[in-house]
């Protein structure tokens, strides 16, 4: 069916007309806003369609798998390419405004586009090495929007960020490699298949670890995070946001996907060191934030701690734990983004992302308050929000494991991370304006110099916020939707029935 | 019932468009609400004073076991009473008390929203949806503490209200969590009939214990009770309402709502009523030793929080009847004097007693309100809060286990809280007038309603006993024991030890008054001791905390690429490694089938690999580079793939012929790092090598299954009609791949254009820099920078 491939080629078409239009920034502009809104588009059809009427598979060129490639959505494939569709049109409005017009002329757009394109491929694909391609494609596009602008400290960032990735791609290839030596099939519902019936077990656990550590690198779990703080406070923030809510969890999904529908065998060990992971990753995430007074590189280092939970569900490996690993990546993308954006917005106000020169936001903005403090509490688990019921979930399947180290380090994660965001809140929105900001640097603030475009910053991080109270206030439809897609990564074969047909195996 | 709940969180909603509409009696209005929301839960007291109860459900996120259900008993609708009736008059009274201040939309907000959290929190059915009330209390009184946000101390005190609160509450979470599991259920009137089930359970320890910490930090429990005091940073009106008559009952009300589910256990008895009677004591020691009215009021809060856990713990009848007397005497007594210190601080413009005397001529009614509720504090008779005290120490003096200590600790405290009465409705009013900031007089009538009504409902209540007994206190002390209770209170008891210990403590608290100014000399000695307290204990793990984070953060996230390098590698080594070595029990490729020429080509690629690291000149290393690769193109020759090997030598020659162009005019490497730095690279670099190796020897010797490419082979003439099979899988079989990998070459092209053309310049950066100019980096990711300029000049 067409639904699982428009999402991929989509955003390729518009990368690429995108660029054939790279005199004309208005029309990139109109075409980014258009085009990620058809992207969102797109994905909601193909949930629609995986909800109603199950796995939905697209086999490239008409090659019957496992011979060519295959497009896959199964609920979780599907819910992530929602989550990028909203993801890109959310910051593509916000672009509009806050993209400095130098990036527009040298790329931004076919860039934005086609950091779109290799996300969704990566959510989408079937193909182990498919999705290395992918993943290539989100490497090459986000070092091109690190590095645009050209600053020292941007320049300093991209080389640390994409040496530890281009490791991380050469450790997956190598263990493409060795999967196909050993199987010698790269379509990952044929690989389960045929790994399923190996007699040599343990080096079917070496070649997950193989993956564990690859992925591990790219959804910047402990102690395989240095790239992001190094650098996802160097972009304009609309990057950072679009960055923040969505490379790492690509990372993340490939470990669910492999660690659900490949490598079961040994979950003993293999989810074990996942749990560790998660543990430490958590704790070290939050504390690398407490040590920030940078409003980005807090956020940034949230990341890493809220990767954890989101290993922790699919460590624990019941299906409690996967419906709140899901719910919880679904809530953080949102979220994360969101508080990327606010920031952006009170650095426009402000003109700094520094805690000390941020001051004056609750008297002058308290709606801009408002639409921080819904993102901010949702991250640090306050109900009702999003957050508090993906992390109430995550924590309710440790305890039943009673697993008390991980749901221990959960909940002063939890503590810890409503630290820095009471933070961010003290010094940037109660704090009076600091005296030391000159006169002209708050006339934004004040109201004595409007800025008329304010809105389409606004925009996004309203919808965005809506979205985390709804999903808090009325968080049937996500865990419903979280509850199917766990039930389908629990059960493998429903994946496989529908790559290879039925009775394959 | 659900909009009952609700309706605050709307209204609350609806004040900013409300407020500029409603001008300066908007208070008055909002309170409308609450008085509406009293009327409607006293609806509920002829069916709750005949023993029964109300459910209510609906559901809310039926998956996550989240139920909008409503349990209304005594225990429920005392404090439902309680919330709204005392809200409406702090409604009221703070539209004048904050007349004129620009932030009022923003109290009323934040207040109404408390109020619908605290009522949701007390009638909540569902653990999970009392846990999200709860949490909501303590968000809304971490704003409302900060209501002066732009005051460092207002900041500080609301942070550590909430973190203390908000820690309590994770524990209450896990602990609710364990709870449900235990009972498989979430509904707690099911609960509350699973006691015996919950006490046998192995996990009942921890989990009590984890919900007496909720309860502990939330009712500002000895050690938790510090932030209690500090949260009078915020405007009277909120102190009176969430730091005594509501919020931090909250946890009181949580320990008597779990009582017949965890309560009555050994553990539990101990816990309560001891860390009760401790918190009872501090809490009446520094009321007397502090001068500011709202401290030495806060404090006599900590003292009643205390002396209702330990009436909880102890658990008798008399125990449970005591619990519901004393709650509800102590907020209506205590609303009263917190509105009447409100009444003091906006008059005379000072919140210290030593600075006030003399009042009664400028303001006598206050003076009156005050001496009603003061009385009613210290228990004098007929007021209500002498029947509280008595009940309290028949409690205490019937207690199964620790009775005397507990009765000595509770006439101590009694003793200094007539004291401390003292302090709030004599000290100010009588003796010598003196000057104050401001020049009082009686405060306009909207705030005299609140004082006067809870005051005059204190009076009432100990007069005739009876109705508020047979309305609410019997039902109250029944949700407590889990079975029906008949209280009968009654003024007069007869000439027994409480009633002698209540004169005792009358007297002896008028002796303490009136040398007051030498014992708080005596106090003053002990606050070194005081200094090392809990609260520097909060300091001390926030400071070590930061301490920690710092430490970690410096370590890690340190600056340079080859730490992050070493430290990913090193993960990769270790993790695969030992899975190897313990997961795998075959073995290597031992046997290899290697031809000469093959190890010739294979130590010329190690020796060209080895010398590219060594040398000091660029152009060396270019050129030992473009040798590994023409030696892996070798290999692909003689491995029989010439169409890789033609590739993978025009792709070395271009790759070096560019790297000289570009290299050619740079001076020779500099070496940076020291020998030893070099040494334990060398090892790191060794074991992925040596790891990497030993994976493809042990993987080479296995095939599971046949490989696709057959099928590539078999059908690239019939079906994909092309006779080249590399080229039928570039560009069909595998087309997508191709397609991906053409847009990758287009990425890495404009991504190297922006990077040739485009830098950054103008204005943006301008302001960008002036603003982050000389500024402290944290990570350190600017390390590295700072190392490289050190380096250049």
């Amino acid at each position: 069916m067409p639904q699982v491939a428009i999402p991929v080629l989509l955003p390729l078409l518009m990368g690429a007309i995108s660029l054939a239009l790279h005199r004309h920034v208005a029309a990139q502009r109109w075409l980014g806003v258009i085009g990620t809104g058809a992207l969102l588009a797109s994905t909601l059809w193909l949930l629609h369609t995986v909800w109603h009427e199950g796995v939905v598979v697209m086999h490239m060129g008409d090659w019957e798998a496992p011979f060519g490639i295959t497009l896959v959505a199964d609920l979780l494939g599907a819910i992530m390419a929602v989550l990028t569709g909203i993801m890109g049109f959310a910051t593509a409005v916000y672009s509009t405004a806050t993209t400095p017009r130098g990036h527009e002329h040298f790329g931004h757009w076919p860039l934005l586009h086609l950091l779109l394109a290799g996300v969704a491929g990566a959510f989408l694909t079937g193909d182990i090495f498919n999705l290395y391609v992918w993943f290539e494609v989100m490497l090459l596009a986000s070092f091109a929007l690190l590095i645009l602008g050209g600053e020292r400290a941007q320049m300093e960032g991209a080389i640390k960020y994409v040496t530890l990735n281009l490791f991380s791609s050469m450790l997956f290839l190598s263990a493409v490699g060795i999967t196909y030596g050993l199987v010698g099939t790269l379509n990952m519902a044929d690989i389960a298949v045929k790994l399923a019936d190996v007699d040599q077990p343990g080096l079917v656990t070496v070649l997950a670890v193989m993956y564990m550590v690859s992925f591990g690198i790219k959804a910047a779990a402990f102690p395989l995070f240095f790239w992001l703080p190094a650098s996802y406070h160097t972009p304009p923030v609309a990057v950072s946001a679009l960055f923040a809510g969505l490379l790492t969890k690509v990372g993340v999904y490939a470990l669910y996907r492999v660690f659900t529908l490949i490598f079961t065998h040994e979950v003993d060990f293999t989810h074990e060191i996942l749990l560790w992971g998660a543990g430490l990753t958590m704790l070290t995430g939050v504390l690398g934030a407490a040590a920030q007074f940078e409003v980005r590189r807090i956020l940034s280092f949230h990341i890493i701690s809220q990767i954890g939970y989101m290993i922790m569900g699919l460590a624990l490996f019941t299906p409690l734990a996967l419906v709140g690993g899901v719910f919880y990546i679904a809530h953080h993308i949102i979220v994360k983004t969101n508080l990327f954006l606010v920031a952006g917005a009170a650095y426009r106000l402000l003109g700094s992302y520094e805690l000390r020169d941020l001051g004056g936001l609750y008297k002058h903005r308290p709606f801009l308050g408002f639409l921080f403090l819904v993102p901010a509490l949702s991250l640090a688990g306050l109900p009702p929000l999003s957050g508090f019921l993906a992390k109430f979930l995550v924590i309710r399947a440790g305890v039943e494991e009673a697993s008390w180290g991980i749901v221990f380090i959960a909940l002063l994660t939890g503590l810890l991370t409503l630290y820095s965001m009471i933070k961010i809140w003290g010094e940037a929105f109660w704090h009076g304006t600091p005296e030391h900001v000159p006169e002209r640097d708050v006339a934004a603030l004040t109201g004595a110099s409007p800025d008329r475009d304010l809105w389409k910053l606004y925009l996004p991080i309203v919808g965005l916020a809506a979205l985390t109270l709804f999903i808090g206030l009325y968080a049937q439809p996500l865990y419903e939707l979280a509850e199917a897609s766990a039930k389908q990564l629990l059960d493998p074969q429903i994946y496989i029935d529908a790559v290879l047909g039925e009775g394959s195996s | 019932m659900l909009l009952a709940v609700l309706s605050g969180f709307i209204l609350a909603a609806l004040v900013p468009w409300l407020h500029p509409r409603l001008g300066v009696r908007a208070g008055w209005f909002y309170a409308l609400l609450p008085a509406a929301l009293t009327l409607y839960f006293a609806t509920f007291l002829p069916q709750i004073a005949a023993g029964e109860v109300a459910h209510f459900h609906y559901t809310w996120a039926p998956g996550l076991g989240l139920d909008l259900s409503f349990y209304v008993d005594g225990l429920a609708l005392l404090f439902a009473l309680l919330i709204s009736g005392i809200g409406t008059f702090i409604l009221i009274y703070a539209s004048d008390y904050l007349a004129g201040d620009e932030r009022q939309p923003r109290f009323y907000v934040h207040i109404l929203a408390f109020m619908a959290s605290m009522l949701g929190l007390v009638l909540s059915d569902n653990l999970i949806a009392l846990f999200i009330f709860w949490e909501l209390t303590s968000i809304t009184s971490y704003m409302l503490i900060g209501y002066d946000h732009e005051n460092e101390y207002a900041r500080k005190c609301a942070l550590q209200g909430l973190i203390v609160t908000f820690g309590g509450g994770l524990a209450l979470l896990a602990g609710f969590i364990m709870l449900a599991v235990v009972g498989d259920s979430y509904t707690i009137s099911e609960l509350l009939t699973q006691g015996d089930i919950i006490r046998e359970h192995e996990w009942y320890l921890p989990l009590m214990l984890l919900i007496l910490l909720g309860a502990f930090t939330k009712s500002a429990q000895w050690p938790f009770h510090f932030w209690l005091p500090n949260a009078m940073a915020a405007p009277t009106p909120v102190s009176a309402y969430l730091h005594s008559a509501t919020m931090v009952k909250a946890g009181v009300y949580l320990l008597a709502r779990m009582h017949p589910a965890i309560g009555a256990t050994e553990a539990w008895i101990l816990l309560c009523s001891l860390i009760g009677a401790v918190t009872m004591v501090t809490g009446a020691y520094f009321a007397v030793r502090s001068t500011q009215i709202k401290r030495v009021l806060a404090y006599t809060t900590v003292m009643a929080l205390g002396t209702l856990t330990m009436l909880a713990g102890i658990g008798t009848e008399k125990a449970m009847i005591a619990f519901g007397a004393f709650l509800l005497a102590h907020s209506l007594y205590k609303g009263a004097l917190f509105l009447v210190a409100g009444i003091l601080d906006h008059e005379t413009g000072t919140k210290d007693v030593l600075k006030m005397r003399g009042l009664v001529q400028a303001m006598p009614i206050t003076a009156l309100l005050a001496a009603l509720a003061a009385l009613s504090l210290a228990g004098v008779p007929p007021l209500f809060g002498f029947i509280g005290k008595e009940y309290m120490l028949e409690a205490a003096v019937g207690a199964p286990s620790f009775a005397l200590l507990l009765t000595v600790m509770a006439t101590v405290a009694a003793v200094l809280v007539v004291a401390a009465a003292a302090i709030v409705a004599v000290r100010p009013f009588y003796g010598e007038r003196i000057e104050t900031p401001k020049q009082p007089h009686d405060p306009p009538y909207g705030m005299l309603a609140g004082p006067a009504v809870l005051g005059v409902l204190g009076l009432l209540c100990g007069l005739a006993p009876g109705v508020p007994d047979a309305l609410l206190i019997s039902a109250t002390a029944s949700s407590l024991a889990g079975e029906p209770i008949s209280a009968n209170l009654a003024l007069w008891h007869g000439i027994n030890l409480p009633l002698l210990l209540s004169l005792f403590a009358l007297a002896a608290g008028a002796l303490l008054y009136h040398n007051w100014e030498r014992v708080r000399g005596w106090m003053g000695r002990a606050d070194a001791l005081y200094a090392r307290g809990p609260e520097a204990g909060y300091e001390r793990l926030m400071q070590g905390m930061m301490w920690c984070a710092d430490w970690q953060t410096r370590l890690l996230q340190n600056g340079y690429l080859r730490h992050y390098i070493t430290t990913t590698v090193l993960t990769f080594v270790v993790l695969v490694g030992y899975t190897l070595i313990t997961r795998f029990d075959g073995s290597l490729a031992a046997g290899l089938d290697v031809r000469f020429y093959e190890w010739i080509v294979a130590g010329v690629l190690v020796a060209a690999a080895i010398f590219a690291c060594r040398t000091a000149s660029r152009l060396a290393a270019v050129a030992a580079i473009g040798v590994v690769g023409f030696a892996i193109a070798l290999l692909f020759i003689l491995f029989s793939a010439p169409d890789l090997g033609t590739t993978q030598i025009l792709v070395e020659t271009l790759t070096v012929i560019l790297l000289v162009l570009v290299l050619f005019r740079l001076p020779g490497f500099v070496s940076f790092s020291t020998r030893n730095q070099r040494i334990r690279d060398g090892i790191v670099a060794a074991l992925l090598g040596v790891t990497v190796t030993a994976l493809v020897m042990t993987t080479i010797n296995y095939q599971f299954a046949d490989p696709i490419s057959a099928y590539h082979l078999e059908q690239s003439v019939p079906l994909a009609h092309g006779h080249n099979v590399v080229n039928v899988i570039l560009v069909d079989y595998r087309a997508l791949d191709t397609l991906g990998e053409i847009f990758v070459v287009a990425l890495a092209a404009i991504g190297v254009f922006a990077m040739l053309k485009y830098t950054l310049t103008g204005e943006s950066q301008d302001r960008h820099r002036r603003l982050t100019r000389a500024q402290e980096q944290t990570t350190g990711d600017s390390a590295e920078r700072a190392e490289g300029e050190r380096q250049e000049s």
